[in-house]
């Protein structure tokens, strides 16, 4: 067992994730801690050039391969869990996204190790490492010890600081060979769908009325149309609208849709599951409506008010226009 | 084609949760139980494939306090089979434990499609498809909103951020963690339940070894600090819609 911390880099269509450096950073500060050298592991095919944004890195393991083209479950978690059999670093950190949820839960199995997910914090106490999760939609933190070192560790985005992890540089490059299962995969990836265009885009308003499962009716949704057009901004939802087809995708704002950054953000029956903190929560003042005073949506929101909002935005459309 | 689908119940998130005085877990006692909403969209989706390529839909959960119902409600949906999987479950099990137990109970049926949720809001060791998969030995996508079967494979629809999509194919058998069914979970009334819990038999099935290569372990569980709390509008609804359009007005939002 070494004492480096490894940290799997994210990217997307030749661009890293910004959760890549918010891990960058925190990794740095766990091999500090533990007197090792942090290391990136970078998968794909034809991408080493992102290795100059690691510069914080100590060094990069990079594993080239024609079946990493694309992030796929199987290939990308197969290549993954040879480089940390391999290399036994103390601690990997994978983020908790849709390619990291296929990568950390895989590792952990196959390579025997323990892990623990929807982290928003990792740290180093009398040698050993304990990580803090955010769980029952961002209700309670739970802080977690290992029963055994190599902890594969899935961190939430958002939950700590990209700057910290932004260096560029010439990190070394340690060429890892493609493992020779790769080849012929039970997993293939067929193609890329983009979004689809014509639909508002909230990413460019500057005022947004955010709704989600408190609206409790599609038949609501024209009425909360009427205040996102009485206040001049677009309509936008939490997951659970998008999933019941009340919205379209086009209008999520979250983990899975988009991040976006208005100057006012009034979300309305939106409890704050940490999937949608992660799209709004830089939005420049954030008020929102719930009927539960416990709401996690309270503890990113600038202002709060807890009540019934079907009392107040009739109220405040009928302000609004005047 | 044999769809599966493994269901769990999670505490209901409009109940407030309660830490018990070791501060390790919830006070389980005061918890409202619920089905985990992914898993109900993976059973919606299960259904919906049924419909369209034919097959059983068999639904299966760690025994535990309301299994029966869960799973009742399940086959009330359309499920053809309830499968409780038996084991010393009392107290709550990791998701590496419980992924395990799934994994021996559906090593001994027949099984070319297993269906579960994307995740939880307490798998706080790792989300079930995954873990699932690996103990299988089987193909796995996450995140994942469409799915077609043709043949012996599925074509499956994965979620990245910004609405972007992945395609993968995918040989079957295969775990796959659902974001959302095609459709809105369908309802079923009451009524309904009771009456299929008078004419149908559940099955069981045993979990066996359960013991996982290494694990982690709650040390203390907490209300997260409140430090950065919203200050609190209080007031009538009239007095509260004037104090936003004020708020608006200060950020110069309206005139």
């Amino acid at each position: 067992m070494s004492q480096d911390i490894f940290v799997v880099a994210e990217h997307l269509k030749g661009k890293l994730a910004d959760v890549t450096f918010e891990m960058l950073g925190k990794g740095r500060e766990l091999a500090d801690a533990r007197g090792g050298n942090l290391v990136a592991v970078l998968l794909g095919n034809g991408v080493k050039n992102l290795v100059t944004e690691m510069g914080i890195a100590n060094r990069v393991i990079s594993v080239e391969h024609a079946s990493l083209e694309n992030f796929n479950p199987e290939t990308y978690s197969t290549a993954l869990a040879e480089v940390i059999r391999a290399k036994s670093p103390a601690a990997t950190l994978v983020a908790n996204s849709s390619m990291g949820m296929d990568l950390a839960a895989a590792l952990s199995i196959r390579a025997g190790l323990p892990l623990v997910a929807y982290a928003i914090d990792v740290k180093v106490e009398d040698g050993a490492l304990v990580a803090t999760s955010q769980l029952y939609g961002g209700k309670l933190n739970v802080e977690s010890q290992f029963s055994a070192e190599g902890a594969v560790v899935s961190m939430l985005a958002g939950a700590s600081s990209a700057d910290k992890g932004r260096a560029t540089g010439s990190p070394a490059v340690e060429d890892f060979a493609p493992p020779l299962s790769l080849a012929s995969p039970k997993v293939r990836f067929k193609k890329m769908i983009e979004p689809e265009g014509g639909d508002v885009d909230i990413t460019t308003k500057e005022v947004l009325v955010s709704v989600g499962r408190g609206i409790q009716s599609v038949d609501n949704i024209p009425q909360m149309q009427e205040l996102a057009d009485a206040l001049g901004g677009a309509l936008s939802c939490s997951r659970p609208i998008v999933d019941s087809k009340w919205l379209p995708k086009t209008r999520q704002v979250g983990k899975s849709g988009v991040k976006v950054k208005p100057k006012f953000y009034l979300a309305l029956g939106i409890s704050g599951a940490p999937e949608h903190i992660e799209g709004m929560k830089d939005a420049e003042l954030i008020v929102a409506i719930n009927s539960d005073p416990n709401a996690p949506i309270f503890d990113y929101a600038h202002y709060g008010i807890v009540g019934d909002l079907f009392d107040i935005v009739p109220l405040l459309t009928e302000k609004a226009k005047a | 084609m044999n769809i599966l689908v493994p269901i769990k119940q999670v505490p209901d998130l409009v109940e407030e949760l309660e830490i018990n005085e070791e501060g390790t877990d919830l006070n389980r006692d005061a918890v409202k139980y619920k089905i985990n909403e992914f898993d109900d969209h993976a059973l919606e989706e299960a259904l919906q494939l049924k419909a369209e390529v034919g097959g059983t839909v068999t639904v299966l959960a760690l025994d535990g306090d309301e299994t029966d119902k869960m799973l009742y409600t399940a086959i009330a949906k359309g499920a053809d089979k309830g499968v409780k999987v038996t084991g010393d479950f009392a107290g709550g099990v990791t998701s590496h434990v419980a992924a395990k137990a799934m994994a021996n109970a559906i090593s001994t049926l027949p099984h070319d499609l297993i269906l579960t949720g994307v995740q939880a809001v307490d798998d706080r060791d790792g989300q079930m498809a995954v873990l699932l998969a690996n103990y299988l030995g089987v193909p796995h996508v996450s995140v994942v909103t469409g799915v077609k079967v043709d043949g012996g494979r599925a074509i499956v629809h994965k979620e990245y951020a910004g609405g972007v999509m992945a395609e993968f194919e995918v040989d079957l058998p295969a775990v796959l963690g659902i974001q959302a069914a095609r459709e809105t979970p369908r309802y079923v009334a009451v009524s309904r339940v009771r009456q299929v819990q008078k004419e149908a038999t559940l099955e069981e099935v045993e979990a066996g070894d359960t013991a996982v290569a290494a694990g982690s372990s709650v040390r203390r569980m907490m209300k997260p600090e409140k430090g950065s709390r919203a200050e609190m509008i209080e007031g009538s609804p009239e007095e509260i819609a004037d104090k936003i359009v004020a708020l608006m007005k200060e950020k110069g939002l309206k005139k």
